[in-house]
């Protein structure tokens, strides 16, 4: 098959999408007026604003006055768990979440054991689910919020949020979902979902990086993070960043009229699945076969080293990512994998593929001709491959 | 690009990969809880580093330190292969991130530990400073064993 560039790294970024990029430019050109300004410049700025709001409420069945535009997934993330754990410090100071959150949740949570804060991080199955009965176990009296992702950005397993939600509705305990990977990728509505906090950004469904949100239900209040000109109901100041809200809505509302054509892209995923682990021995899947985000692939080869494979796919034309140690900053491989209880050594050996609609068969080809021959060439290179096979 | 391309040139078409069955000297590092295992193979005739082999699991840097590292010590003497320094493997590589300083470490100790077995198996008597037996993890314990570790190394 001739070089191609297939990208399968969408769970990290995806491609701005030409709607969204048309969609965006008036705001730049002629409509940049400043929404709080009262002159016309400005109100017609306002009115763009108010009808991106309503839009992207309507494709989360949220309503409008819900809805809080921030600067992107991480800093929603960091509002929702530290302004809901300082909102109802009279309470209590104990937070329930995950051992396999994103770091914009985990690193938030360690902050505040730091200031005073008691965090219980829960297991996960060997899938990377968390319990509702462990949630509700631990569940105590002082407990003010239960932090879970909706879906995870590693292994794309996805989180039974609606009982975790209801368990926290019993027991009159906050529920924030970080929806950031599973926004566009799976139906959502916050209401029949029953959450009080709900993150997304935009530049994982094809809009540009630099703008997220974060779903507060009406009657819940939670301490501000940025202070400043009272946009935002008050709530989230900064003069409001009009182009990428507009392009987060126009992307919402592609994602959303595409969402029933989701399972062709599961089908790309269960083939890469398939034939990869067909092909190539010592080589497992992580994270569940059911339950498991459209376009998530992640598999571990025993033997060889993540980083190196990554980067013989680069050289192929293939952009992929790997939860080995060796593509972090620290020594450590993959929290996540290391949670499902991967043993380092397949931690280091993981590969992680993420496609979507824009992926093609032809895609998929050219990634099942490509990997196995790297996978062999990696472990013809390793001392420990002889030894144990 | 993460790498220079002197690294990628020796990822991508690493030198003298393999094993050496009657080899004179093994050595092994690393471990692969951390990620990273070098096993290096020389074949020694009247003190010369005739021919050198390895073998690497490890990210793309573990793997071109390796074969950089094969290439500085081949037809070589002993005494000039224990001469050399991680240093040295990240200059000839046009430089590391610092995350992966720890890479050239292991190098470096792979070619000690091979050495240091061929000193064992020969019954000669000599000390190997620095090298590793092996049973150690190379990520860890690189500051202690005073190697270059600065940030010279960072990627030009």
């Amino acid at each position: 098959m001739e070089k191609r560039f297939v990208y399968a790294d969408n769970a990290a970024t995806t491609a701005p999408s030409e709607e969204v990029i048309k969609a965006m430019m008036p705001c730049l050109t002629t409509d940049w007026g400043n929404p709080s300004s009262l002159h016309d410049k400005g109100q017609h700025a306002r009115e763009i604003l108010d009808d991106a709001r309503a839009r992207v409420a309507a494709c989360l069945g949220a309503l409008p006055s819900e809805i809080y535009f921030t600067s992107c997934g991480t800093e929603s993330d960091n509002w929702a768990i530290r302004g809901a754990a300082y909102a109802n410090i009279k309470k209590g100071k104990h937070i329930i979440t995950s051992k396999v959150e994103h770091h914009a949740a985990l690193y938030t949570c360690e902050e505040l054991e730091k200031e005073g804060f008691e965090v219980t991080y829960l297991d996960v199955d060997s899938e990377g689910r968390v319990s509702p009965a462990d949630v509700e176990k631990a569940i105590r009296p002082d407990t003010t919020l239960v932090a879970i992702m909706y879906a995870n950005n590693e292994i794309g397993t996805i989180m039974p949020i609606p009982e975790i939600a209801k368990i926290c509705h019993e027991k009159g305990v906050l529920c924030f979902t970080d929806a950031v990977q599973a926004v566009g990728n799976v139906p959502i509505n916050v209401h029949e979902l029953g959450v009080d906090m709900l993150s997304a950004s935009g530049h994982k469904l094809h809009a540009p990086k630099g703008i997220g949100l974060l779903y507060i239900r009406r009657g819940v209040r939670i301490r501000n993070l940025i202070e400043g000109g009272g946009q935002e109901s008050g709530k989230r100041s900064g003069t409001e960043n009009v182009p990428y809200i507009v392009g987060f809505a126009k992307a919402l509302e592609i994602a959303t009229s595409k969402i029933d054509k989701l399972d062709l892209v599961a089908k790309k995923r269960d083939r890469l699945i398939d034939e990869i682990l067909a092909k190539i021995p010592y080589s497992r899947l992580n994270g569940p076969r059911e339950g498991r985000l459209p376009g998530n692939v992640n598999v571990s080869f025993e033997f060889i080293e993540g980083e190196s494979l990554m980067l013989l796919l680069n050289e192929e034309g293939i952009c992929a990512s790997t939860g080995s140690a060796c593509s972090s900053r620290s020594l450590e491989p993959s929290h996540v994998l290391l949670a499902i209880g991967l043993p380092h050594e397949q931690a280091h050996g993981s590969l992680r593929l993420s496609i979507t609609h824009e992926t093609t068969d032809e895609d998929i080809d050219y990634i099942l001709e490509k990997l196995p021959p790297i996978v062999q060439r990696l472990r013809d290179m390793s001392p420990i491959y002889n030894v144990k096979v | 690009m993460l790498y220079s391309e002197k690294v990628m040139d020796h990822f991508t078409h690493p030198r003298n990969v393999g094993e050496i069955p009657d080899a004179d000297g093994v050595g092994e590092v690393g471990n692969a809880v951390c990620g990273d295992i070098m096993k290096m193979y020389i074949k020694v005739r009247d003190g010369i580093i005739v021919d050198v082999k390895f073998k690497t699991f490890g990210c793309g840097s573990a793997i071109a330190t390796s074969s950089m590292a094969t290439e500085m010590i081949k037809g070589h003497s002993i005494d000039e292969a224990l001469t050399l320094t991680n240093k040295a493997v990240v200059e000839a590589l046009d430089g590391l991130p610092p995350a992966k300083i720890h890479c050239s470490v292991l190098a470096e100790e792979a070619v000690k530990a091979a050495i240091a077995d061929y000193y064992k198996r020969n019954g000669i008597d000599k000390e190997v400073p620095g090298a590793c037996d092996g049973c150690c993890s190379s990520c860890c314990h690189a500051e202690e064993h005073g190697h270059f570790h600065s940030r010279d190394g960072e990627e030009k």
